[in-house]
């Protein structure tokens, strides 16, 4: 094969065209070599950039159909329940894309559901990382380009949601302009300039058309460049395992193993949504009808990434409207954008704040099992059951027609849960995390139970022991368990006011801890073993039970 | 005439003089505050006493022994038969048990018996009468000013395509993809339960009719976009790219990063 290649005077011209000019090898060599890591989790990132890609496609076709007009119209188009309606131009043309449009609809459906997948495989993706600690030094930038792609992604789904301009996006808009009224002071100016006037005015679906189209994929392609940047420069990161060092990354090469499967995912991506896009109807326009601003219809929902800040505005009491000198401070309204800012703050903050807790200014190219670093776990999944608290809340009226239960009583437990959740959440996992901690020392220590009983000559019975094999026990092994550095003194000995603080939080979040097993009790352990099995019973019982363990013999 | 002079002074002219002055009085109160919407029904006295026996064995306990109300049930004097044949033909009278709001179940009665009892609580006053005919028919309605009435009037609880919504304190507004013209009908002219009476001053009979053939388009309509998932918007489709679309991705990077064995 090799040979045709070289052989060919076509090819070989060419290559040497590009390489004189662009020096392309180099990169080529260097991308080609990077290593990629085989495991599941590893790949949620790259559903979120394929269906970025899928997202692109579609509405580049969308675009070229759409008017983002406000002239007031009236549709005369073949879908018989409108027909005479006053509407925009924007909603007659969606209307347009639907029905008479071929394939119009299935693309509009696919971009909206591949919308919904990119921000649920980046959310996804940053809880693995979360989870894991890939966020350490050095790719502390990194995760902060990717809560700037949330955000982005977050952005750039609420502006296309609200062009169609149909009763749902108009209710959508409606929100996002009380909130922007509720900010004190400034408010009603950056609502009037945004709208160019009173909502909703006519301005706004060209307005944001503009954003949708142009500033924030551009924005979202920079970012995913710069991610992508790091990715290769940072090499990736690798589980724990026999052979995975903090130096080397054990996997397969871009070139050509992982861009071939790369390629081939791109595709079952592709046509995975293409498939859920045809069968499966998504935003129906056409049901909602024109916006008008008096109707609000039961069951008004934004997309589901929009969902925890709309379920935070639901929890919210209305009493916390207040006036500061004749001035209403819409308290109620407003603590949803502090709520976001106290949210995208916190994963900002987060890794700086662990290095300072923990004092580790290590690189780390090892990720963390959930498990083996409870703190961080219980942190997270208090802050995940947080968002779905604000996200059920967002959806507490379907809750309570389905479930049968009193819309009432559905706010007031998720107001509790709002507060307590997270709390209860971090203390469960953390004791979780403790006890499955417990539980692979005992495993590595004593082995996985056989249910074999056996009885020994001078009969006493005995449960056999089945060593774990070196590989598993590596996995098991191969964590740290740092103790909380305490305050220590400055170079002047004195112990300031912010190393006392830091020391209180370390000691409360890691004072609770299992130690990996260390060698000398993986052989203390064995001793035991052998020192029960012993006492007249053959070497080769003892090497069926413990013949795993390598020391010690 | 004769006959008329000669006994006018029968001691039973009074009684029938005033009979015949309550007769017109009452058929011109009837005549002018009828329901234009649908032609009164008539009822003979049977249906009538007919009815009452069902009310007393069946409804009296809550609604009081001639309907009087109770401290369990309202009064249903001047409620209609229109009412009654909503009520008790969506099987929500008698109530399965006391909650927020009336269930809808199995029908209890068939439709004569309803019709008996309609009867009798219309005897108790004058109030809406089952509508009947022109009114009812869907296809002479427009389904595209009906959409725009029920976004303005109905959505807010019963969501945009009628696919019901929740009201405070565990009651809700049903789903109405399955309910008949006429109940629809009825619903809108005697308000049931939580919902709002709209009198043919709020929305014109050829309205309402535009109303059904909306809800009957938007239930009845092959959905263009595939399955609906419920119509039920957004949280809906959220779920659904969560537990079915991720799911499916994690499936495939799971296979994808298989070890061959």
């Amino acid at each position: 094969m090799s040979n045709t290649v070289t052989d060919s005077k076509f090819l070989t011209g060419s290559a040497r065209f590009v390489e004189s000019r662009t020096g392309a090898s180099a990169a080529v060599k260097e991308f080609g070599r990077k290593i990629f890591p085989a495991h599941w989790s590893f790949m949620l990132g790259e559903v979120a950039l394929y269906s970025f890609i899928v997202l692109l496609l579609s509405g580049t076709f969308l675009t070229l159909w759409f008017k983002p007009a406000m002239g007031e119209m009236h549709y005369e188009g073949s879908f018989a329940p409108l027909r005479g309606v006053e509407m925009s131009e924007a909603y007659a043309s969606t209307l347009n894309i639907s029905f008479e449009i071929r394939g119009g609809l299935f693309l509009r459906q696919l971009h909206h559901w591949a919308a919904l997948l990119f921000m649920a495989a980046l959310s996804l993706h940053a809880l693995r990382i979360f989870f894991t600690g890939a966020y350490r030094k050095p790719r502390e930038l990194n995760w902060i380009v990717g809560v700037a792609l949330i955000a982005m992604g977050m952005a750039a789904g609420f502006t296309g949601y609200s062009l169609p301009d149909d009763l749902l996006s108009g209710n959508g808009l409606r929100i996002i302009d009380g909130l922007l009224k509720s900010i004190p002071l400034v408010g009603t100016y950056v609502s009037f300039f945004l709208f160019g006037g009173e909502f909703p005015g006519t301005d706004i679906v060209s307005r944001l058309y503009t954003m949708h189209i142009m500033l924030v994929p551009a924005v979202l392609i920079a970012l995913i460049g710069v991610h992508l940047m790091f990715v290769v420069i940072h090499k990736h990161t690798q589980w724990p395992g026999a052979g995975h060092t903090e130096k080397n990354v054990v996997g397969e090469p871009v070139l050509p193993t992982f861009a071939a499967k790369g390629g081939g995912f791109l595709f079952m991506i592709f046509s995975l949504l293409c498939l859920i896009a045809g069968l499966f109807t998504i935003n129906p326009i056409w049901n909602y009808g024109p916006y008008d601003p008096s109707p609000v219809s039961a069951g008004t929902q934004p997309d589901w990434y929009i969902g925890w800040m709309d379920g935070f505005l639901r929890l919210m009491p209305g009493w916390l409207e207040f006036y500061i000198a004749g001035y209403p401070i819409s308290f109620n309204i407003f603590s949803a954008l502090l709520v976001a800012a106290v949210l995208f703050g916190a994963m900002i903050a987060w890794p700086f704040f662990e290095a300072w807790l923990t004092g580790d200014h290590r690189d780390h190219n090892i990720l963390e099992r959930p498990r083996n670093n409870p703190t961080r776990t219980a942190v997270g999944v208090a802050a995940t059951v947080w968002y779905l608290v604000m996200w059920a809340a967002a959806s507490g009226d379907l809750i309570a027609v389905f479930f049968h239960m009193s819309l009432n009583d559905v706010t007031y437990v998720l107001r509790t849960l709002f507060f307590l959740g997270p709390i209860l959440g971090y203390i469960v996992t953390r004791r979780v995390c403790l006890g499955l901690q417990r539980k692979d020392r005992e495993l590595v220590l004593h082995g996985i139970e056989s249910g074999q009983i056996i009885r020994l000559p001078h009969g006493e019975y005995q449960e056999r022991h089945i060593a774990v094999d070196p590989h598993a026990r590596w996995k098991l092994t191969a964590f740290e368990s740092p103790a909380p550095v305490p305050a220590r003194a400055n170079a002047k000995g004195v112990v300031p006011r912010s190393e006392r603080v830091r020391a209180k939080f370390a000691q409360f979040f890691f004072e609770n801890r299992v130690e990996p097993v260390t060698k000398d009790e993986l052989d203390a352990a064995h001793h035991d073993h052998h020192g029960e099995v012993e006492g007249g019973h053959d070497a080769e019982l003892a090497g069926a039970g413990h013949g795993e363990l390598p020391k010690g013999h | 005439m004769k006959l008329l002079s000669a006994r006018r002074r029968h001691p039973m002219a009074l009684v029938v003089l005033l009979l015949v002055g309550l007769l017109l009085t009452g058929g011109a109160y009837a005549l002018f505050t009828s329901n234009s919407s649908a032609k009164a029904q008539e009822y003979s006295s049977d249906d009538v006493a007919q009815g009452q026996k069902l009310f007393v064995a069946n409804c009296a306990t809550c609604h009081g022994m001639s309907g009087q109300g109770t401290e369990n049930g309202p009064s249903l004097v001047g409620v209609g038969a229109s009412s009654v044949d909503f009520q008790v033909g969506t099987g929500r009278m008698p109530l399965q048990m006391s909650g927020p709001q009336g269930q809808v179940k199995k029908q209890q009665f068939n439709q004569d018996q309803i019709d008996q009892l309609a009867a009798y609580v219309a005897s108790m006053g004058p109030g809406p009468s089952v509508p009947e005919g022109d009114y009812l028919d869907a296809s002479k309605g427009d389904p595209a000013k009906g959409g725009g009435l029920f976004r303005t009037n109905c959505a807010m609880c019963h969501n945009v395509v009628g696919a019901g919504g929740a009201l405070t304190r565990g009651k809700y507004a049903p789903n109405l993809q399955n309910v008949s013209e006429k109940h629809l009908y009825e619903a809108m002219q005697t308000g049931p339960q939580n919902m709002p009476i709209f009198n043919d001053a709020n929305l014109t009979p050829e309205q309402k009719r535009d109303v059904i053939a909306y809800v009957r388009n938007a239930s009845e309509e092959p959905s263009p976009g595939g399955f609906k998932l419920g119509a039920l918007g957004p949280v809906a489709e959220g779920l659904f790219i969560w537990f079915f679309g991720l799911a499916a991705v994690i499936g495939i990077t799971v296979w994808l990063t298989a070890r061959s064995k």
